[in-house]
């Protein structure tokens, strides 16, 4: 088969609708009569609400309907977009649509239904509750001390889960080195800041059921705990995905669809809008996991590790979300990054009175590779050793089976990705300026960093997904999918999965904007880099399937063994002669209108995965510290990814810089902070949260090694996390490398960056 | 939908004036670019009020100069026309740097210097440039008008000397205060757009030869209220602004800064900016690079 | 309370009741269905909202409707031609990449109309500072910023 569509950069299908203001986003679609609602947040971090009272709320012209705990169900549900479980010891059921048990500051504790957003707001700023007040814990040692209140019963220390991971004796890999290196590294709390807010709206349909259209990247789950959390059978709940405006893991949970149906409910259902605030998003929706990692590591003194003990805790926040998960995936990408032949990996996961940490693009691995490559520079720096000699020496190599799953590592040019990366970055040139330049005020400094992830979520959870191929009247055919395009140009790539398989070009085939779990296949959605590999094998069987069924249909009608047909640019080819039999246009209308044998063509394919692949890669930075003022500078970056073969090259650039834009922020300036006195978040709005603007990100270089992997559809692996995995890690070494001493905490803001300074100068401890 | 009780539009200050004086509950709206926020986060300053818009009131907007030459900067005066304008870039540099470092694009286009001073912020990064040239403020009420020094009118955080019924309607500069004078404002933020000032900076240097003649500087965030150094000021009269006296000046600019702890900055931190802006702001004044 | 304005949108003229609490957002998106102007943060910051005012790019969220009176607005539905031909710009963008989740673009394209009106030849970093008001969380900004500097180029023939 010729290959003509993938690795070509077709445009977005969506580009020319978004580009003019054309697509449609939860709140651009008219609903008719709706209501609006306001969710009523606590005024303390931790305690019960002993009343709550909503007379004066109630006056104001224009409220419908206040609901408080007392009018929704008691069972408990889990918001975490995982897959539902047949095994125990899944998700964490321990959230009820509205509380009267406050665990953050901003929890949800009553919600207004109003005629106008206005009305719903002064309303909801006149119900006042009444606490009995706990103390409340914004550190995870708070939280784990001795004595201190369960956040929720029976959680012991408020540890929710701690685990164990081992490979080999590290106690004998630490008798065989020469060298012990230990240190401990904190990343911050940060938020996704996706630009469209969590926006819903429920009513009920003809039908009886109950419709929620919402921003979420994974309808089918949605539904799933649409049932759970609201008691009802599955089926009566239909989720619609429009057009999403981002969401970067914080809509793979579950968050605001149960109450905005059960406002539907409360009125009767009749239609509610419930959008968030950019303030509620940042800080009452979903984070990213603050963890902090001890590592301890024996080198030879060759530079061949031979033990890595690693202890994380993990801060969660007020509810389990994502649970576990996150900080227990450390110990895989540890041991596929490096060969580590004796390798202990702790992770607990802890409660705390903050912001509730769930998914966020890279689920954990931004914070572990800051851990690990930390400590790799400082070995290198302790070893005299350079860093690219000490990572070849050590990284895992492909074909290598995973340590702790036994799947093979098929493709991994981690390796490949640091050489070719250093050429293209021009590390040499750059870091001769560098050493150049250490006197001054101004210093210079370079930074490598690499990462191991993993595409989807085999064999630790379910990965099934599903397509539908239609072919239309006219030969073109219509894709429908489960997964769930939010702005990564997923759609894109499957169109041409769909494409190149079929033997047609892209633009005969079509996406859906929405996913509606009425109409679209089952598929668990938008995570782990997943869609592309995992949708996409479901795409191309698909395809292949109704290539099949169209060359069997010419066959009927057109007398030629279907044996010898193929199709290319969209003609059945008789491929013993090279002859165009006819157009998929012509055989489409015999398929759908021919008196005797029409049988339109459909395929549809779903597909449960049971493999995995490995994107790897490094990034490269090159920045400027002011040691006056603690500024940093990031003067360049690169990535070089190991993401299978690319699909489409320009969307994958696109990908990558964007992952990278975001690494600068986690870097360099994002942290979302509390009031220690009250537990109330301080910079939740986007003045004091700092994401980079167009002026903050420097030009940024992007290089694929493209090996093509045995199981991803066209060779493809996982691409949408990777690119933020490893550039903050990157740009911490480069900083430290311009200092000539370590800061080990992020992010690396001008103030921290300068008090580090200080009192490195004081002679005082260098770590911060 | 805001939560403002009524909106009326002025078309003059006496109108405006008026409408203010005669009702306490009458509160000024601009730009909007505060306000609108304000009354958005339910600022019980603004929730429930009578706004009087003012940026059609004709002549609120603009800049002109007399036949003295000196200078008149209209409140209602946007942040993209000062940054643009040929006047203020010809003698009044450091204001239209000052203006351009604020918000991004959009916010300029909207937001007014009128806003920017009357909203009490120390962070407001006109407002410590407007110290170093001496600027008057013009300030209209029922009796007619007057002008105040701008280093009277804030009077703490968020509180400038503004009474129920008055309209801050201009800012003025002598000719004498910039004629032979070259400023410059640094602003220090985490982000390069989009950002409030961890602590802003603005010089205002005169040079006799090779000797400092006079010397304004003044800071954003350095205390409750944008402030001169003015023992600063003093020390360097008369001086060769070596790198070495800069550095002696950087540190006795902190006997009149008030510099405290907040999430947004340590003190320790905001002391080190307050020691090293002048120095940077003064030799890019001079012409250098600003890394003295 | 209500008042009478006078405004033209995307050409063509509207004269209006409006609340006079009421946001320019909430004005076209809810009064004139011109959904293409979206709300973000609501407090200026991100820029989703963007809309020009007499040729000026404003953030329609903290702008009030009655400020529009006697003004002509450009909403993204106002940038291509009648005919649906796109905008040099928004060509651009498409053919470049800029577009992710999508959900800025129409503030970017705002923003990125009224900055090659003002500064038609700009520097790789005055497109940096004129975009600087609208936030992307999806791009890293590389490929917007090509974009534009794409169609200066071929607007000077190059």
């Amino acid at each position: 088969m010729k290959n003509k569509v993938i690795g070509d950069s077709v445009p977005r299908w969506d580009a020319r609708a978004k580009v003019c203001g054309r697509a449609d986003y939860t709140a651009d679609i008219p609903v008719k009569n709706a209501l609006h609602g306001k969710i009523v947040r606590a005024g303390i971090a931790h305690g019960r609400v002993l009343c709550l009272d909503i007379e004066d709320a109630l006056r104001v012209p224009g409220v419908v309907k206040i609901l408080t705990p007392a009018d929704l169900p008691k069972t408990k549900f889990a918001t975490a977009g995982h897959p539902y479980s047949l095994e125990p010891g899944g998700d964490v059921y321990d959230k009820n649509i509205l509380t009267d048990y406050v665990r953050l500051y901003g929890d949800e504790i009553a919600a207004v239904i109003a005629e106008t957003p206005l009305a719903a707001a002064v309303a909801a700023e006149k119900v006042v509750a009444r606490y009995e007040e706990l103390p409340f814990y914004l550190t995870t040692e708070e939280a784990m001390a001795d004595g201190a209140v369960e956040l929720h019963e029976g959680v012991k220390n408020n540890i929710l889960a701690d685990t164990t991971a081992s490979v080999g004796d590290v106690e004998q890999g630490f008798a065989q080195a020469d060298h012990i290196f230990e240190s401990e590294y904190q990343t911050q709390i940060v938020q996704h800041c996706h630009m469209e807010n969590q926006a819903a709206v429920a009513y009920q349909d003809a039908d009886g059921r109950w419709t929620c259209i919402s921003s979420t990247q994974i309808p089918h789950i949605c539904r799933r705990i649409l049932g759970e959390a609201l008691e009802m059978p599955w089926s009566k709940f239909r989720v619609i995905k429009p057009f999403i405006g981002g969401g970067f893991g914080n809509k793979q949970d579950v968050i605001i669809e149960p109450l905005v149906v059960a406002m539907s409910m409360a009125v009767g259902g009749r239609a509610v809008r419930l959008e968030l605030e950019g303030e509620e998003v940042l800080a009452y929706t979903r984070v990213r996991h603050a963890i902090r990692y001890r590592s301890k590591v024996g080198v030879t003194k060759d530079g061949r590790i031979t033990a890595w003990q690693m202890d994380a805790v993990s801060k969660t926040g007020a509810y389990a979300s994502h649970g576990h998960s996150i900080a227990a995936k450390g110990a895989g990408i540890l041991s596929t990054l490096y060969e580590i032949p004796n390798m202990i990996y702790r992770s607990r996961t802890v409660l705390t009175n903050t912001g509730n940490a769930g998914a966020m693009r890279g689920y954990g691995v931004p914070q572990i590779t800051f851990a690990i490559e930390a400590m790799t520079e400082k070995i290198c720096s302790a070893l005299n050793m350079d860093s690219f000699e000490f990572r070849l020496k050590n990284f895992k190599k492909e074909g290598a089976p995973h340590p702790l799953n036994g799947i093979p590592m098929a493709t991994n040019k981690v390796a490949d990705c640091l050489t070719q990366g250093k050429a293209a970055f021009g590390w040499d040139g750059k870091m001769a300026a560098a050493l150049g330049d250490k006197g001054g005020i101004i210093r210079r400094g370079l930074g490598v960093a690499a990462f191991s992830y993993a595409t989807a979520v085999y064999p630790y959870s379910l990965e099934i997904a599903g397509c539908r191929l239609t072919m239309n009247q006219d030969g073109t055919v219509k894709m429908m999918v489960g997964a769930t395009e939010i702005g990564q140009g997923s759609d894109t790539g499957l169109i041409q999965i769909a494409a190149e398989t079929l033997g047609v070009p892209a633009e005969m085939v079509y996406a859906e904007a929405v996913t509606d779990t009425d109409i679209a296949p089952f598929d668990t959605g938008c995570y782990a880099s997943r869609q592309i590999y995992v949708t996409g094998m479901a795409v191309a069987k698909a395809a292949q399937e109704l290539k099949d069924k169209i060359c069997r249909a010419a066959e009927q009608f057109y007398k030629i063994s279907s044996q010898v047909l193929d199709i290319e640019d969209a003609y059945i080819i008789n491929t013993t002669t090279g002859d165009r039999v006819a157009s998929l246009g012509d055989l489409a209308l015999y398929t759908y209108y021919d008196k005797a044998r029409a049988r339109t063509l459909t395929a549809e394919v779903s597909n449960n995965c049971h493999n995995n692949s490995y994107p790897m890669g490094v990034t490269f930075a090159e920045v400027e510290v002011d040691t006056q003022t603690g500024v940093v500078t990031l003067l360049s970056m690169l990535n070089a990814h190991d993401s299978g073969v690319i699909i489409n090259p320009l969307l994958a650039e696109g990908q990558v810089e964007g992952g990278m834009g975001m690494g600068v922020g986690f870097a360099l300036g994002e942290d979302l902070f509390y009031d220690t006195k009250t537990g109330a978040p301080l910079n939740n709005n986007l003045l004091d949260y700092k994401i980079p603007t167009a002026m903050d990100v420097p030009e940024l270089g992007v290089l694929f090694v493209q090996p093509v992997d045995p199981y991803g559809p066209f060779g493809a692996k996982g691409l949408g996390e990777p690119p933020l995995c490893s550039p903050a890690a990157a740009i911490r070494n480069a900083v430290c490398q311009a200092l000539g001493f370590e800061i080990d905490s992020l992010p690396l803001t001008p103030g921290k960056v300068f008090a580090a300074i200080a009192a490195h100068r004081s002679g005082g401890e260098a770590n911060v | 939908m805001y939560d403002f009780n009524s909106y009326t539009e002025a078309h003059s200050i006496d109108e405006a004036v008026r409408a203010l004086g005669g009702n306490p509950n009458a509160r000024v709206i601009a730009g909007g670019t505060d306000v609108l926020i304000k009354l958005r986060s339910r600022d019980e300053a603004f929730v429930g009020r009578d706004l009087e818009g003012i940026t059609r009131i004709p002549g609120l907007a603009g800049v002109s100069v007399d036949t003295q030459g000196d200078i008149t900067i209209g409140a209602a005066t946007s942040f993209s026309q000062i940054e643009n304008d040929e006047t203020i870039t010809r003698c009044l540099a450091s204001l239209g740097t000052a203006a351009g470092s604020i918000g991004g694009p959009q916010i300029r286009n909207v937001g007014t210097i009128g806003g920017n001073l009357a909203n009490g912020a120390t962070s407001a990064d006109t407002a410590a440039v407007l110290l170093t040239y001496n600027a008057s403020l013009v300030i209209h009420d029922s009796s007619g008008s007057h002008e105040m020094p701008a280093c009277e009118f804030h009077t703490g955080p968020g509180k400038v000397r503004l009474e129920q019924g008055q309209l801050l309607t201009a800012v003025k500069i002598a000719r004498a205060d910039y004629e032979g004078y070259r400023g410059s404002y640094i602003k220090f933020a985490v982000r390069q757009a989009m950002d409030i000032a961890t602590l802003g900076c603005a010089v205002l240097v005169k040079m006799d030869g090779n000797v400092i003649e006079d010397l304004r500087i003044a800071f954003g965030v350095a205390g409750p209220t944008p402030l001169r150094a003015a023992a600063a000021e003093r020390f360097a009269k008369g001086k060769v602004p070596s790198g070495k006296i800069l550095e002696q000046l950087g540190r006795i600019c902190l006997e009149d800064t008030k510099a405290r702890d907040s999430w947004r900055a340590a003190k320790a931190f905001r002391e080190q900016l307050i020691t090293v802006l002048p120095q940077r702001a003064i030799s890019q004044a001079l012409g250098g690079d600003g890394n003295a | 309370m209500r008042k009478a304005i006078n405004v033209e949108v995307n050409g063509k003229a509207h004269e209006m009741f409006v609340d006079e609490r009421l946001s320019l957002l909430e004005l076209l998106r809810d009064e004139l269905q011109l959904t293409g102007t979206k709300q973000g943060c609501g407090v200026g910051e991100c820029g989703a909202c963007a809309v020009l005012v007499d040729g000026k790019a404003v953030d329609s969220c903290i702008y009030l409707a009655v400020w529009a009176d006697s003004r002509k607005v450009t909403t993204i539905e106002g940038i291509a031609a009648t005919d649906g031909t796109l905008s040099d710009i928004q060509e651009s963008f498409v053919e470049s990449g800029a577009i992710q989740c999508g959900f800025c673009t129409p503030g970017l394209v705002i923003a990125a109309t009224a900055l090659l009106d003002q500064q038609p030849e700009p520097s790789r970093a005055q497109i940096r500072r004129g975009l600087s008001g609208n936030l992307c969380r999806c791009t890293g900004y590389s490929k917007i910023i090509d974009a534009v500097e794409n169609v200066a180029k071929t607007r000077n023939g190059g």
